[in-house]
């Protein structure tokens, strides 16, 4: 099995719709019994236009979702992890990792530590647990880096569009 | 071996957060009902005209309840925020690097707050060293839409941590694996 690679390099066009929806609802999509209208009235457009954009947008990956981001620290613990795989070992391992469903992100990087990831469980027992059975499964040592302490709260990314 | 290199650090930092189960800083707990209100959105909300109402229906609830509990988790701290999620490289930022720094314990919050206010930087953590091979205390994910942008943003962040920095490591990602949204286990 091969592991899921994501970089796909087109880059849709966006319309002015999309850069407003991209630019001012990464935060404060309201809480309206019909926020796409809301959304709507805000940006002088229909409904049905919001919809669709939102749902064009997550097709064509531009965004993965609307809804909540979680404070990982709060709803559950998280670690940040990296094994070091020998090249002629990536491919597999990157599968065997990411198999995983706690496994949330998996990304490669030109270090000797080349596999960085991040598990997420419900609880720390669990949290290590999943770390255990991904070095069982891997048959490598697992670098542990769970978070201390956050100098920047994720509130949204300010793109700037060519 | 493996086991002190995960609980010592969780248990050794004073004043940090207890790793928790799904808690709620106020109540102590979070009810039922908001765990499945997590499991049932952490894919996102259903692209629907009543979006609250739809996931009220699924919960057997009201559409009221959805949109106070989501306002309790937002004030509590358990959501960041409610919106897009936007994908990096799909907007054109294809460069994406991990920057590493190790930084003096006595200096590394305060140079730590300045680094998260780079524009530049998405995320600025703290995070254990696992010395004798990894140095590094403070990881700064740094965002651009090409590879020679990013020289620029290094050594603007150099001279931010100035001789407190003793030495950094810069990991650019070279492919995505897997990025999926947060996921809890439902069987809880």
């Amino acid at each position: 099995m091969k592991p899921e690679i994501r970089n796909d390099e087109r880059q849709p066009a966006l319309s002015t719709l999309d850069k407003a929806v991209l630019s001012r609802y990464q935060k404060n999509f309201p809480r309206t019994s019909r926020p796409f209208l809301t959304i709507a009235n805000e940006l002088g457009c229909s409904e049905q236009e919001v919809l669709n954009c939102f749902q064009r947008l997550k097709q064509e990956g531009v965004i993965s979702r609307v809804g909540p981001v979680f404070n990982h620290k709060k709803a559950g613990a998280s670690t940040l992890a990296a094994i070091a795989v020998p090249n002629e070992h990536l491919e597999r391992t990157a599968a065997l990792i990411n198999g995983f469903q706690e496994v949330n992100h998996n990304y490669q990087r030109e270090h000797e530590l080349n596999l960085w990831f991040v598990v997420t469980a419900s609880d720390q027992d669990h949290l290590t647990t999943v770390i255990g059975n991904i070095e069982a499964a891997t048959e490598m040592k697992v670098w542990c880096f769970p978070m201390v302490r956050p100098y920047h709260i994720d509130l949204g990314f300010r793109p700037e569009f060519d | 071996m493996l086991a002190s290199t995960l609980k010592p650090d969780l248990e050794q930092v004073p004043g940090r957060d207890t790793p928790v189960e799904l808690v709620d800083e106020n109540t102590g707990t979070l009810s039922q009902l908001d765990r499945q209100l997590i499991l049932l959105t952490q894919e996102g909300l259903p692209l629907v005209s009543r979006p609250f109402e739809a996931l009220a229906k699924q919960l057997g609830t009201s559409a009221d309840e959805v949109k106070a509990r989501f306002e309790r988790m937002l004030a509590s701290g358990c959501i960041r925020r409610i919106g897009a999620v936007p994908n990096h490289y799909k907007l054109g930022y294809k460069a994406n690097a991990m920057t590493v720094w190790d930084v003096e314990d006595s200096q590394v919050h305060k140079l730590g707050q300045k680094l998260g206010t780079l524009p530049y930087v998405s995320h600025c953590y703290l995070r254990p060293r696992q010395l004798p091979e990894w140095r590094y205390n403070l990881f700064a994910m740094v965002h651009g839409k090409q590879k020679s942008e990013l020289n620029a943003c290094f050594r603007e962040m150099t001279e931010i941590l100035g001789d407190a920095c003793r030495a950094h490591d810069v990991l650019f990602s070279t492919r995505i694996l897997k990025k999926t949204g947060l996921r809890f286990r439902g069987d809880r």
